[in-house]
């Protein structure tokens, strides 16, 4: 016990000069240096060289990619959140704030809108529940990924900012107009 | 010599080896950046710049806005001259250097000795640098960079000799001159330019020999507790280091500024055609180094050693002596 001894293969002489092994190294680095640089020259399909050049080339996110949270309207741009608040309850790190408020005159059977729609985005952690519990399926996480703000303010995201991010979703049930 | 020639002299000084040189050791730092990025599967700095070009420049800015940090366990006087004592010796090396037909800065008949004497130097400023640091870090780095350049010298040295045999001078002009008439010494003295390129490794402390440094082991050996400019004069002292082993590979082995079975023309564009190709040569040579240091890892102390002393050393003695009993027996 405590050591054990190795058996080191003894070397031949071509082995203990290094000449060889360095030589099929030096092939093999100077195999990638021109691969990257013949690569440089190619728009397509690079083989060695793929590191991603950011700001010009973004990642391709699919379309289940949980990004930030944003509203949707419909195909007739109604705002489909009613403002149950189902999500503001569900969220984790309680990151959506919401204040409702009644329609006049009820239009498409629908009593209530979100006045204010909030979601800190310090705050939230990308979980998807608000998606997950939305009994309207008003909010989705989006593709949105990159978010940048000079002060904690502007992560604050608003109604305006949060339907501008979601965009418009068809709606194939509209289960609105069949009440 | 004139005032004239003086204030020429001077001029010529300061374009080379206070311009030139310190322009090449930042392209050659983008170079290396960039190169061991390719070899990587990476692309490297490219982004300040065309191609990333002027990346050092941005580098060196940094440099000279950090601060300047002397930590106070140091031994300042020693701690302050170190990077200096290594950097001057780095520049004066090359002065002797024919970099085009007739344009060494110092023409003289001791040059290949000058070369080794003043280098031989600049183990001091790395030693000095180790010790007054009063890191365990820096002096491990120190003692063996100074270890590694002794070690390394007798066969660099050794290695110059079967040259001077061959050409019999020691004046750098006259070698090149001799390989322009004759033969790249680089064919009938293979051997001798081995040694003196697996030295000249040791001698800059380029990788696989760059113990002195050992990232791995020394965080940054010799130049740990170095910041700002201080660390940039060691950074820059390396890589003019290099530009001048390259510098004398090219002279000794590969015909310095010639070219075989080609005769520049004369006059100001000949001077300049032997000066770029001159400087295609040495380009190689600067690759290769680059290229060699992204390929092999370090050698272990021992191994560093045991290399030196038990394989280079007897190697190149046993080159001298061929050479020499061949010299003998050519010219009976």
């Amino acid at each position: 016990m405590g050591y054990k001894t190795v058996d080191r293969p003894r070397l031949r002489f071509l082995e203990r000069i290094y000449l060889g092994p360095v030589v099929l190294g030096l092939g093999r680095t100077i195999k990638h240096f021109f691969g990257v640089f013949a690569d440089l020259f190619r728009w397509d399909r690079k083989k060695y060289a793929i590191t991603m050049q950011y700001p010009e080339e973004r990642w391709d996110f699919k379309d289940n990619f949980r990004g930030a949270p944003a509203l949707v309207k419909d195909q007739f741009g109604r705002e489909k959140c009613v403002a149950c608040q189902i999500c503001e309850f569900v969220c984790p790190p309680k990151a959506i704030s919401i204040w409702p408020a009644e329609f006049e005159d009820a239009a498409n059977n629908v009593e209530k809108y979100p006045a204010r729609f909030e979601i800190d985005m310090l705050r939230c952690i990308y979980c998807g529940y608000c998606e997950e519990a939305c009994p309207e399926e008003a909010i989705f996480l989006v593709k949105e990924a990159e978010l940048v703000g000079a002060d904690k303010r502007a992560f604050v995201h608003d109604k305006e900012k949060l339907y501008a991010m979601g965009g418009i979703r068809e709606d194939r049930i509209l289960k609105w107009h069949h009440k | 010599m004139t005032i004239l020639g003086i204030l020429g002299k001077i001029l010529h000084i300061v374009i080379v080896v206070w311009l030139v040189l310190p322009l090449l050791a930042a392209l050659l730092v983008w170079a290396e950046r960039r190169v061991s990025a390719f070899m990587q599967d990476r692309l490297g700095p490219n982004r300040v710049g065309p191609a990333g070009l002027l990346q050092p420049i941005a580098d060196l800015l940094k440099f000279i806005f950090k601060e300047d940090v002397v930590p106070g366990h140091v031994n300042k006087v020693l701690y302050v001259i170190a990077p200096a004592l290594t950097l001057v010796p780095a520049m004066l090396t090359f002065c002797v250097v024919p970099y085009a037909r007739g344009m060494a800065i110092a023409d003289l008949n001791v040059g290949i000795l000058l070369v080794f004497s003043i280098a031989s130097l600049g183990v001091y400023g790395i030693t000095i640098g180790g010790w007054a640091s009063n890191s365990k870090f820096s002096l491990l780095g120190g003692v063996r960079s100074s270890a590694q350049m002794i070690s390394y010298e007798i066969p660099l040295g050794l290695a110059v000799i079967p040259v001077l045999l061959v050409v019999g001078n020691l004046n750098l002009e006259s070698i090149v001159a001799w390989q322009a008439g004759h033969v790249w010494l680089v064919l009938p003295l293979f051997p001798a330019f081995v040694v003196f390129l697996v030295s000249s490794y040791a001698e800059t402390n380029r990788l696989p020999f760059d113990l002195p440094e050992a990232e791995t082991e020394l965080v940054a050996g010799y130049h740990t507790e170095y910041s700002s400019m201080k660390f940039a004069l060691f950074f820059l002292a390396e890589y003019i280091n290099m530009v001048t082993a390259a510098a004398l590979v090219v002279t000794l082995f590969f015909g310095g500024y010639t070219l075989p079975f080609v005769t520049l023309p004369g006059g100001a564009w000949g001077t300049l055609l032997s000066g770029l190709i001159f400087a295609a040569k040495v380009g190689f040579f600067l690759f290769l180094y680059i290229w060699v240091r992204w390929t092999l890892p370090r050698f272990r102390y021992d191994q560093l050693m045991g290399l030196g002393w038990k394989k280079m050393l007897p190697f190149s003695v046993a080159v001298i002596l061929v050479t020499a009993g061949v010299r003998a027996y050519l010219l009976g």
